[in-house]
């Protein structure tokens, strides 16, 4: 055997590769899910995996008062402790992205697919006359008050709009999503609790090496990692099978117009989809704060990309397609920096995608959410 | 509020109005009418100093035909050619700013980098090679139908983007300095400081690229494209070999963005790969469906709002980008075809006898 750096390196890059490519693979599904369901490339989903690294370490440092030093020293938990802090962080993110993915839905698309309702026409004149208020007074405060005033009569004349019951053609979509995804960002950007610098998430857990194999050390937070996204996807498989509500997602993307006059709550459907997504988000967020201890208010526009590649990757519309696509690119990223050197890494990813879709043109397993196996 | 909608119907009459008294006109006043408006639009950047209006125009913070120059003709150019993909075959291109990159690379490369050509000969060079990169990329992906294309292209303008930042042949990340300038001709200078004459001469191309769009769109190729936008199946079996004209409208665009970068090297001077982001690429997309996709006006009037706009409003220095995302969300939400939608083809392009006496003759 050569010594080449590949080659002594292998197992490790094996091990943090398919850490990567969890985390990959559970934003993924959200990808995969909606665009089963509604065939849109909901572009604004990595930013509600960024709020959820926001929401992780608000939870962390804000409601359970996690130092973010102890000692000179990391703040680690040990035993039932550490476990209950952790799930409890890992709740509180797949439930803020889980909200926040369903407020999405009904701002930026329902509107566009033509029923839009009170909600988001009450959030879009507010955003309607923050806007206006911007161009008279440039202070945070003031804003916010000129746009609580404006926003009954708009919101008024939004919902009367609203009604037309028109489709806006695909593109409209997707630049609504790109709107809502640079909104988000330069929000948190605006807001967020370190503004635009980076931040680091207390590390309760030590990252203590597991076990050896292979000549690798197993750190505890990858197999968490590994272990966590599994079994997140499970439930996820699970639920679209055997739940009623998973039968109505399956159907909706088999065809929405006639799931719709078999009785479906169409709209319903898309708001669990929509929610099913952004609780995976979240509990990927969660998994990336623990392994990598930072976020950044743009950290999700790469990942995004990048998941949707993996979605693409494996067949997007299929869920077991998103797990081997993030795991694939989260391994081929890997091996592919230490052949070529890191600068190359998306080079090569893209170039696996062109030359998979060149041979596979719907991704490995194709696509498939609407089809009676998922 | 519904004053509000009084208001907006007034317009929308007083638009058609214009348009009536528009077509009622003779010839000759047609003709006054356009070169007035294009006189206007080559004294644009006087305009700031116009009483009214001029305030409303300018763009604080930076000098107002810079703006001009650097941000609207280049979006413009860009809109232009990215609506023949987007707009006209509908083909969803994420990474446009590929092409974009490769125009300025080649001018880059070939009057500073390796070779010191004048720009003027290396121009056309830009736009044939950006031209081949398009047929490059259309080549294997064309195939690949709607949301996969969009990730290729994607991954596309990453590619182009990487190389250049780790290949010593392109200048890595240290970019290309001292790239040619235009030639000067008479008291029409190419320097640094003025940047009226690149204004004109962006200006001048832009016209150009309309002229040579406007008579693609309306002859065989253009319908081909809108048949393959409406239905790609429906396309190929009325006997429409939709992946020449797919490829086509690939390489064109591709041309016309690559003549886009080759105008900004020639402006600035120094390229480097942060000038080319994928960010862009969305901002070039969102330029096209913003005016409306399909109507090269449409994508006029997109890229002036996406490049104008967020210089107007500079002085809410760090929330225009969040403005700039709402905004985005909000005409979607109200105008889901864009600021100018496309028109509705209503005549059939066969002309039928009782609408032209061209077909009599």
């Amino acid at each position: 055997m050569p010594d080449w750096l590949i080659v002594r390196t292998f197992w490790d890059l094996t091990v943090t590769g398919l850490a990567l490519g969890s985390i990959y693979a559970l934003v993924a599904l959200g990808y995969t899910l909606v665009y089963g369901v509604l065939r849109l490339i909901n572009f604004a989903h990595s930013e509600i995996f960024m709020v959820g690294t926001f929401s992780a370490l608000i939870a962390s440092t804000q409601l359970l008062n996690i130092p973010m030093l102890e000692d000179g020293n990391y703040p680690y938990r040990t035993g039932g402790t550490l476990v209950l802090f952790l799930v409890f962080i890992l709740f509180a993110a797949m439930f803020i992205s889980g909200v926040g993915a369903v407020a999405l839905e009904r701002i930026a698309y329902r509107p566009l697919r033509g029923n839009g309702d009170a909600f988001g026409a009450i959030v879009l004149a507010f955003l309607t006359s923050f806007v206006i208020g911007l161009i008279f007074v440039n202070e945070t405060k003031a804003n916010l008050i000129i746009a609580c005033v404006g926003t009954a009569p708009i919101s008024y004349s939004y919902l009367r709009f609203f009604k037309r019951g028109k489709k806006a053609p695909r593109l409209a979509f997707l630049i609504s999503a790109i709107g809502a995804s640079t909104a988000i960002a330069e929000a948190v950007g605006i807001w967020g609790p370190n503004r635009r610098e980076q931040y680091q998430t207390p590390r309760i857990l030590e990252k203590k090496v597991l076990f050896s194999a292979l000549g690798t050390d197993v750190r505890i937070d990858y197999v968490i990692v590994i272990v966590g996204a599994l079994l997140m996807m499970i439930a996820l498989t699970l639920f679209v099978n055997k739940t009623k509500l998973g039968r109505g997602v399956r159907a909706v993307a088999q065809d929405a117009e006639t799931a719709r006059i078999l009785g479906v709550n169409v709209d319903l459907i898309i708001v669990v989809t929509f929610a099913l997504g952004g609780v995976m988000a979240g509990g990927a967020a969660m998994l990336f704060t623990m392994v990598y201890d930072q976020s950044r208010f743009n950290i999700g526009f790469i990942l995004g990309v990048k998941s949707f590649t993996a979605a693409v990757l494996g067949g997007i519309g299929n869920l077991k397609g998103a797990l081997l696509g993030g795991f694939m690119l989260g391994l081929v990223e890997n091996y592919g920096s230490a052949l070529f050197g890191g600068q190359w890494k998306d080079v090569i990813a893209f170039v696996v995608l062109l030359v998979v879709l060149m041979v596979r043109p719907t991704g490995i397993l194709g696509e498939s959410l609407g089809r009676a196996r998922v | 509020m519904s004053r509000l909608w009084e208001l907006w119907k007034r317009l929308q009459s007083l638009s058609t109005d214009v348009q009536v008294r528009w077509k009622s006109m003779s010839r000759v006043q047609r003709l006054s009418g356009y070169v007035l408006g294009v006189l206007a639009l080559y004294l644009a950047p006087w305009w700031p100093k116009i009483p009214g209006i001029g305030w409303l125009v300018n763009t604080p913070g930076t000098q107002f035909s810079t703006v001009l120059n650097d941000q609207v003709i280049i979006f413009v150019l860009v809109a232009l050619g990215l609506n023949v993909v987007v707009g006209l075959a509908g083909l969803l291109d994420l990474g446009y700013v590929g092409f974009y990159a490769v125009g300025a690379y080649v001018v880059g490369v070939l009057t500073s980098q390796h070779a010191s050509l004048p720009w003027l000969v290396v121009l056309p060079i830009a736009v044939v090679v950006s031209m081949l990169f398009g047929v490059i990329l259309g080549t294997p992906t064309l195939r690949l139908r709607g949301d996969y294309l969009a990730i290729v292209t994607l991954g596309f303008g990453e590619i182009i983007r990487i190389s250049a930042k780790n290949l010593d042949w392109l200048g890595a990340s240290r970019g290309i300095s001292d790239i040619g300038r235009p030639p000067s001709i008479g008291p029409l200078k190419f320097g640094v400081i003025d940047p009226k004459p690149y204004y004109w001469l962006g200006l001048t191309l832009v016209f150009l690229v309309v002229f040579c769009l406007y008579r693609l769109e309306e002859s065989r190729v253009g319908r081909a494209w809108t048949a393959i936008r409406e239905d790609e199946d429906a396309a190929e079996l009325m006997g429409v070999n939709t992946f020449k004209f797919k490829l086509w409208a690939f390489a064109i665009g591709a041309a016309v963005g690559g003549l886009a970068g080759a105008h900004y090297a020639g402006k600035v001077g120094f390229i480097s790969p942060d000038n080319f982001p994928l960010q862009l690429s969305i901002l070039f997309l969102a330029a096209v469906v913003l005016g409306g996709s399909g109507n090269m006006y449409g994508a006029i009037l997109g890229g002036i709002m996406v490049a104008w706009l967020p210089e107007r409003f500079r002085n809410f220095t760090d929330k225009r980008v969040l403005v700039f995302g709402i905004a985005l969300v909000l005409v979607m939400v109200f105008r889901p075809e864009g600021l100018l939608p496309r028109r509705v083809r209503t005549k059939s392009p066969m002309k039928p006898a009782s609408d032209g006496q061209e077909v009599a003759q």
